[in-house]
């Protein structure tokens, strides 16, 4: 259970795995996540299912290294397994033929959008996806993401790629452009708070898919929630994915930075006792 | 045999007249040998009662006077036959003792050790009723249990020979344990299906080590592996797989013990605040992901002054567990007096003894962070006790105009759970109550869906440990019936 069947660089730092799940690849759905556990003193980390492939019995995950638990699964190879891998979680994506959905993501954030994307188009929706990143080389899945939209916008704060500006700027163009259902927006919660304020502005519908911190991912905890319209909502059971105009993003930034002391610690001990090996 | 010809056999006959009742019932309570309270207030793994010498329990096993109509046992909620043990362990018949266990619970070891006797089979020995402590079955089940286990000769239970009939458990807190084990028994395939990494539920999770140590849990778990039954992590029924899916797949019966999951928070002011958290998830943190331990990969904070919110059994774990984890104050606030909590006598008193500060008739009603968003005060509701409400208990009501604030940097929610969602929402015409329990025949255990069957926290919406277990025999019992007549 959980081999790994293939590994393959986007880049330095994010990686797509293919890892056999035959359950979760026949029950997941766009939306799902998994969560995931390396080693016997391994944390549980959510990642979202970016593929499946029913022949097969693989999931894909798209992992991007941050802290200690992501760098873990990262440094596993072909012919690895995962110790633990458990789902699908969450609720899936509402899909039906919304009329013209922008799709915002940043960074790692393509990963779990490329299904949605997908399963969009395939209900009959213009899709235009913009995808952002910082500089060139992490842009991520161009390819796929072009593969099911109608328009592919790629921006980079820096110019070196597409078109220089923000997320935000490239979903603007569009707005100004043309009549706008829906957007969805997946990504760091900073930029899903800025993509969430300028869509409100245009009185845009948007859906944000939120990265919380989680422990079981099963509805347990509470460790993931947030609160939105007001009201105390558990984003592993009620989400990922919320009305982002409804989401306290300042709550949830402000829970996101919860452990980062501890975690910066940790990753210093990591990194020092790799040297030591070395 | 029944009991009352059980109890006219020679050996209990001679054991009765060998020493005169009153004689009996003047000797003192056993006490409990434990950690040296300072010393265990640092030590996070190590168990507080350290258990009975054999003499001490053959002392114990004394007092009890064997009575005729032994009310001990209707205390009981699966009826342990409790003089039946105790005179066992008199005459030193320890692995005798533990059999007579096993026939009617499961998890002996556990119960000894979790039970909230002084509310059951201790609440009605008929020493209470003489105005004496009564016989220390808690602490005896525990001695015989684990003299047992260390023994190395635990009785296997016979197993049937395969029925060729595959049956699916959902969960492994106690109850899913002990139906696995009784259908087992009766030459079923039996297949547990758990959604965490671990085995054992609330019984790994929540409780922490020093009040039940994992490797008791984990013997139960092997005996039941030994005895064919299989276990499956990772894997959550109405997710992974459905009750269809099983369906399909052969299996003839479903025993739902999926327990009460879900937190509940208060609602107030400031309680997203970094550093206030539910107590499964401070316990998960700890217990299950072993964050404490400078090797785990999983974060804990860690408080100074920390506050737990509630009064029962989770409350007196985590803030217990603070303690442990270096807490200068740990504090358990709590809106009634200390004679309404429900956490287990015991727990209370080793929770003062560690230094543990109870502020009772108190309602945390806002918490308060600084600019970094973690909490730094909670604001105080003083109350009073007022007239007694359907639960029995005096009801808290506020004194207007009273509050405190106290200084926290960390705060633990512990006030109660509901039934996890996940089973009856994804089982079409599962019947389910406005809290979210499964309806079942209180007899049989069965649900609104004749195959599956449901008990444990997930019917009684947060119980014990004792309870969820006889759930757990009652519905394999029944199951093993409704099998029979198809
Ligand atoms: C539903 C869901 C789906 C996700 N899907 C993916 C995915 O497909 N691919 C992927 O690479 N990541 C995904 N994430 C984020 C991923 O879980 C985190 O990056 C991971 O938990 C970080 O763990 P770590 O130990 O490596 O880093 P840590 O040491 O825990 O954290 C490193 C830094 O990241 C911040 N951080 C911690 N947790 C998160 C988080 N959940 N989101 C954003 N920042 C965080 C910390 O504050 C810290 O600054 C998802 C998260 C959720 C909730
Ligand atoms: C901290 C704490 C302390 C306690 N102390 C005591 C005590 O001292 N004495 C006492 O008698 N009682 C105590 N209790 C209560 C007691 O533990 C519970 O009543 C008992 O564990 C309930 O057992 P259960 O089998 O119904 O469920 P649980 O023990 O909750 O087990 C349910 C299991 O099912 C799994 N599950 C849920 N949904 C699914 C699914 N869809 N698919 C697969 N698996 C699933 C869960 O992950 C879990 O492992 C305490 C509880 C807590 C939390
Ligand atoms: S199982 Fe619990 S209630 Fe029953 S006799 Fe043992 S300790 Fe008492
Ligand atoms: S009621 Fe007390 S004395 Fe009587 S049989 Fe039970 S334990 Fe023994
Ligand atoms: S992660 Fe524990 S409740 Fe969501």
């Amino acid at each position: 259970m959980n081999r790994i069947v293939s590994k393959e660089f986007f880049s330095e730092n994010v990686i797509k795995f293919e890892v056999e799940a035959p359950l979760i690849a026949k029950s997941r759905k766009a939306g799902h996540f998994v969560m995931v556990r390396v080693g016997e003193k391994g944390e549980r980390i959510p990642l979202t299912i970016a593929d499946a492939d029913l022949q097969k019995g693989t999931i894909t995950l798209v992992i991007q290294k941050m802290g200690v638990s992501s760098s873990k699964i990262c440094a596993l190879n072909e012919g690895d397994f995962i110790t633990d891998l458990v789902g699908p979680l969450g609720k899936a994506t509402h899909i039906e033929n919304f009329g013209t959905v922008i799709c915002a993501c940043g960074g790692v954030g393509t990963a779990p959008m490329l299904p949605i994307v997908a399963a969009l188009k395939k209900a009959g929706n213009k899709v235009i996806s913009v995808i952002a990143a910082r500089t060139k080389d992490l842009i991520i899945l161009e390819d796929q993401m072009r593969e099911f939209s109608d328009e592919l916008i790629v921006m980079t704060d820096d110019g070196s790629y597409g078109n220089k500006g923000l997320v935000t700027n490239g979903v603007e163009q569009v707005i100004n452009r043309e009549k706008v259902d829906l957007c969805v927006t997946i990504g760091p919660a900073i930029m899903m708070k800025f993509v969430s304020l300028l869509t409100k502005k245009y009185e845009v519908p948007t859906l944000a898919s939120l990265n919380t911190i989680m422990v079981d991912g099963t509805g347990m905890c509470g460790a993931c929630r947030v609160s939105v319209g007001g009201k105390t909502k558990f984003v592993c059971v009620d989400g990922p994915e919320f009305n982002a105009h409804e989401v306290d993003f300042d709550e949830m930034l402000m829970r996101l930075g919860g452990y980062k002391e501890i975690e910066r610690e940790d990753m210093a001990k990591m990194e020092c006792a790799s040297g030591a090996v070395k | 045999m029944d009991i009352t010809e059980e109890r006219s056999q020679t050996w209990r006959a001679d054991l009765r007249s060998a020493m005169k009742a009153k004689e009996r019932t003047d000797i003192k309570r056993v006490h409990m040998p434990e950690l040296d309270a300072t010393y265990r207030s640092h030590s996070r793994l190590e168990e507080v009662n350290l258990g009975l010498t054999a003499e001490m329990a053959i002392q114990e096993a004394k007092r009890c006077i064997d009575c005729a109509s032994p009310t001990c046992m209707l205390g009981c909620p699966v009826g342990v036959y409790i003089p039946k043990f105790v005179k066992q362990i008199e005459i030193g018949d320890f692995l005798g003792a533990a059999k007579t266990l096993k026939e009617t619970s499961a998890l002996p070891a556990v119960c000894g050790r979790v039970c909230p006797q002084e509310k059951q089979c201790e609440a009605q020995c008929i020493h209470v009723k003489m105005k004496k402590e009564a016989v220390a079955i808690g602490h005896l089940e525990r001695f015989a249990a684990d003299f047992e286990r260390e023994s190395g000769n635990i009785s296997i239970p016979e197993v049937a020979p395969s029925n060729g009939l595959k049956i699916a458990v959902v969960g492994s807190g106690p109850a899913g344990l002990s139906f696995a084990g009784d259908m087992a028994k009766r030459g079923y395939k039996v297949i547990v299906f758990e959604a965490l990494h671990e085995i054992g539920g609330v019984l790994k999770y929540g409780i922490p080590e020093f009040r039940l140590p994992n490797n008791i849990v984990d013997v139960e778990i092997e005996n039941l592996r030994s005895m064919g039954v299989e276990f499956i992590n990772n894997c959550i029924i109405g997710k992974t797989i459905t009750i269809e899916d099983l369906k399909e797949d052969g299996f003839v019966g479903v025993f739902v013990g999926s327990g009460a999951g879900l937190p509940r928070f208060m609602n107030i002011k400031g309680e997203n605040l970094v550093g206030v958290m539910s107590s499964n998830e401070y316990l998960t943190r700890v217990n299950l992901m072993d964050a404490a331990s400078p090797d785990s990969d999983t974060p804990v904070l860690l408080g100074k002054d920390v506050a737990i919110i509630g009064g029962g059994n989770t409350a007196m774990d985590s803030v217990r567990t603070a303690r442990r984890l270096g807490a200068d104050r740990a504090m358990i606030v709590y809106r009634r007096s200390e004679e309404e909590m429900p956490a287990r006598l015991e727990e209370v008193k080793h929770a003062k003894e560690e230094g543990i500060e109870f502020m009772t008739l108190r309602n945390p009603i806002e918490f308060i962070g600084n600019e970094q968003g973690r909490v730094t005060h909670m604001v105080l509701q003083v109350m009073e006790l007022g007239e007694p409400d359907a639960s029995g208990r005096r009801s808290p009501i506020e004194v207007p105009g009273r509050t405190e604030t106290v200084e926290v940097d960390e705060v633990v929610v512990s006030v109660g759970v509901s039934p996890n969602p996940l089973i009856p929402q994804s089982v079409i015409g599962l019947e389910v109550t406005k809290w979210g329990t499964v309806v079942v025949d209180e007899t049989t255990m069965q649900s609104a869906i004749p195959m599956i069957f449901a008990g444990g926290d997930i019917v009684r919406g947060g119980a014990t440990v004792i309870l969820a277990m006889g759930d757990g025999r009652k519905a394999a019992a029944a199951m093993h019936e409704w099998i029979l007549n198809q």
